[in-house]
């Protein structure tokens, strides 16, 4: 790696890091309702809200009321965003005149967006209308990340309270994430990326008279606009010629900034953050990777704040930051290297000043291949999966790096939300097997932790390898499943592993090769998301009831300190054991062999 | 149960109408007061016509003008309603087969050349619309077009190095040429008196 390409990396963690403690202080404020001065303009609003919604703000909820909550508004989410993909073509705001999507496509893409996955089955160019993508997607974009925001705080309050039934009000957490945090950073965000070039318009496609006129096959379609085959099942083609070029636009930017912010990742465009109308530039490229680490870094700091101890924060911050750091060192060191295969014939990839060289498939010229494996590792470690180059064609261990991440459990940074609360649970798992080699009782933060707490972590972290595990081995042994594959051999076998950790993790990225918008993917795929998310939000709010129920205990000599060094390696081991028993043998049949074969073959 | 579902539907609706409409009713009012440039689309026009827009790339295939990343959007190159990278992966015959192809008519338009190819002129890109390439690129493309246009090498390889845009504020992302833009001065160039 070049001194540039290091300088690249460090300075976005450096302005990463500068930001967390104002940010997560400033969450911390919000949440316990004592508004800084710059935002009390608002609470008029807020409170008339409250009266609309029949909501008494200083009424608290048991766990139970909690999870209605989010189970109601998330229900709403998913039939309102079912309901708009299927007769968008009777509604405004569609300029394109797109027709109904598909009744699969439309089912799968509503649980992708509802659990904050924002998996795309579908090409946003070319299927959705302006009113779906903002008035279906962005709002989902805020309300699954708002949730997410909610579960970490009642969990974080289970932790900072005592001897109480109450872990917060829902309605609550979720609209002051919303109004207060969520809201104003995409502002500003979507005013800097349009000024980048990033579109933000309602207007139709216009179209534009090439410079050169393009020759090309184009597919046949009989009356029923199916492809024409010829004796041999070939697809029948005809020499075309065109001069034009159709240019898609939209409601870019405001979408785009509340995609990264709320680790979403559902891209307006089919390329994603690829795109050049949504990731125009390097700057434009920096501020997304910054939004997408931004709010799930801060929380720890949020977290720190209301228990009282931030150095518990800058504790698990840490943890994060070096399980981040050892996978971006894979990811570069793979994309640089670039494809032995490419250089017996005659191909330049090595890295000077004119060009980034490495494994350019896949990949944009002025992202290079250091913002390439950058982006890619920081959208696995979060929840986000907004993409700007094709993960299905990096490298073999390149590639790993981006399924590894999902597959932890996206703990590194996390979605928002639903990255610290999964850190949270594993923090709980270590001082658990801490206790158990010590023979003490574990406790974290002055809570015993106890039968009912270790139930309800083992079950947040048991259920995403079942769906993975079981979702891809029945994909591999079904037509359905197969047929889907793009590429031969090991790595289309790391597609559909890869499409079920995506789904499983509420990720979104994907190897994008595979077929999924078929009803078999639509319907299997839809199914790992939500349970991938609610069978998971579920045993973290109970937990965060059981904890403020509990007494807090003294810190003791026979206590385990949680802000060490030690504990940092505790947890490190934890993730990475964990991870490493679940999915080595899956990873061996993908990617590793795949980086085997090629390193023998060459 | 039910005690929940008033303040959902209530926040549901209101809060829709609040990030669904007003908040992207708002960046699009702003955007087109204070950068209607860019928000439609970066046009680029000739004779007040629309050619093209600075941020998507055009298929180009004569060797009179620089190429641009390979595209693998269908059924044509650079088709704007069809972003999409080739997807192949890194030991898929058919993308060793399709980089084969490319070298083999690179080679073929400029036979003197047997310098090794940047990468990036035969490798797709992930949108499929990557309107830039390297500037090694456009280096080793500089001696076919000016050979083909009548031009002196040092006249090309000016201008080339004028459509170099280096890493923004001299550290972000990589150096770059637009092809678009490269292509459409060389024109004005041919055809000035």
């Amino acid at each position: 790696m070049t001194l540039n390409g290091l300088f690249q990396i460090v300075l976005l963690l450096g302005v990463l890091f500068l930001l967390v403690k104002p940010l997560g202080g400033y969450m911390a404020r919000i949440y316990e309702g004592n508004l800084p001065s710059f935002m009390r303009w608002l609470s008029p609003l807020e409170h008339l809200f409250y009266r609309m919604c029949g909501v008494n703000p200083g009424q608290e909820m048991r766990w139970t009321s909690y999870s209605l909550g989010v189970l109601w508004f998330s229900l709403l989410g998913v039939l309102t965003v079912y309901a708009l993909q299927r007769l968008q073509g009777f509604l405004p705001l569609n300029p394109q005149g797109l027709g109904a999507v598909t009744p699969d496509s439309s089912f799968d893409t509503a649980l992708s967006f509802v659990t904050n996955t924002n998996w795309q089955g579908y090409a946003g160019e070319s299927t959705l209308s302006y009113l779906t993508q903002m008035f279906a997607l962005a709002v989902q974009n805020f309300f699954s990340a708002a949730t997410g925001m909610a579960v970490v705080i009642a969990l974080i309050r289970g932790f900072a309270r005592h001897s109480v039934e109450t872990i917060g009000n829902f309605w609550v957490d979720m609209t002051r994430s919303t109004l207060y945090i969520l809201l104003p950073l995409s502002l500003v965000l979507a005013m800097v990326l349009v000024s980048q070039g990033v579109v933000q318009n309602f207007s139709p496609y216009p179209v534009v008279q090439t410079v050169e006129t393009t020759t090309y096959d184009n597919p046949s379609l009989d009356a029923a606009g199916n492809p024409v085959k010829d004796a041999a099942g070939n697809p029948v083609t005809v020499k075309t010629t065109t001069q034009e070029q159709t240019l898609p636009l939209g409601p870019v930017a405001s979408q785009e900034a509340i995609k990264e912010l709320g680790t979403n990742g559902g891209g307006f465009f089919n390329a994603n953050s690829a795109h050049p109308y949504e990731n125009p530039t390097p700057l434009t490229n920096f501020l997304e990777m910054l939004a997408i680490l931004l709010i799930p870094a801060a929380l720890c700091i949020t977290f720190g704040a209301m228990v009282g101890d931030i150095r518990q924060g800058w504790t698990l911050l840490a943890t994060m930051t070096l399980v981040f750091t050892i996978m971006l060192a894979v990811a570069e060191y793979a994309e640089t290297s670039g494809n032995p295969a490419f250089t017996a014939l005659g191909v330049d990839q090595r890295v000077s000043s004119l060009q980034s060289g490495g494994n350019m498939e896949g990949k944009e010229t002025r992202f290079g291949i250091v913002n390439s494996a950058l982006f890619a590792t920081l959208t696995t470690s979060t929840s986000c999966g907004a993409v700007n180059a094709m993960h299905d064609s990096f490298m073999p261990l390149g590639g790993l790096v981006p399924l590894a991440n999902i597959q932890l459990g996206e703990v590194v940074f996390g979605g928002v939300g639903s990255g610290l609360y999964g850190m949270l649970i594993y923090a709980v798992i270590a001082v658990f097997i801490a206790g158990l080699m010590i023979g003490r009782t574990p406790e974290y933060l002055g809570k015993k932790i106890e039968a009912f707490d270790i139930k309800m972590a083992s079950l947040t972290i048991l259920i995403p390898p079942l769906l993975i595990l079981v979702g891809t081995a029945m994909a591999v042994m079904m037509e359905a499943g197969k047929s889907g594959v793009a590429n031969p051999g090991a790595h289309g076998f790391s597609e559909i592993l890869y499409a079920f950790s995506s789904a499983a993790g509420n990720n979104g990225s994907a190897f994008a090769g595979l077929s999924a918008n078929t009803p078999f993917y639509n319907l299997a795929l839809g199914l790992v998301m939500f349970f991938g998310r609610f069978w998971l939000v579920l045993p973290v709010l109970a937990l965060a009831g059981s904890l403020a129920g509990k007494k807090r205990i003294p810190v003791g000599a026979g206590t385990l300190p949680t802000h060490t060094p030690l504990f940092i390696l505790l947890l490190l081991g934890t993730v990475l054991l964990v991870g490493a028993l679940t999915f080595v043998p899956a990873l061996g049949l993908g990617p590793i062999v795949e980086h085997l074969t090629m390193v023998g073959a060459h | 149960m039910w005690k929940e579902l008033r303040p959902a539907v209530v926040s549901f609706l209101v809060l829709s109408v609040v990030t669904g409409l007003l908040y992207p009713g708002l960046v699009t009012g702003l955007a087109q007061a204070w950068f209607p440039g860019q928000a439609n689309g970066s046009l680029i026009f000739k004779k007040g016509r629309p050619v093209g827009s600075r941020w998507i790339g055009q298929s180009f295939t004569d060797p009179g003008y620089f190429w641009g990343r390979p595209s693998a959007t269908g059924p044509m190159p650079y088709n704007g309603l069809a972003s999409s990278g080739s997807n192949l992966g890194p030991t898929n015959p058919a993308l060793i087969d399709a980089v084969k192809a490319r070298v083999q008519a690179l080679r073929a338009a400029d036979p003197g050349n047997t310098r090794p190819v940047p990468v990036d002129l035969v490798t797709a890109s992930a949108s499929g619309l990557d309107p830039q390439i390297s500037p090694a690129a456009a280096d080793y493309q500089i001696a076919r077009v000016a050979r083909v246009r009548g031009l002196k090498t040092g006249q090309v390889q000016a201008l080339v190095t004028r459509s170099i845009e280096g890493r923004q504020f001299g550290v972000l992302g990589e150096a770059r040429v637009n092809v678009l833009k490269l292509n459409l001065a060389l024109d004005e160039l041919t055809h000035a008196p």
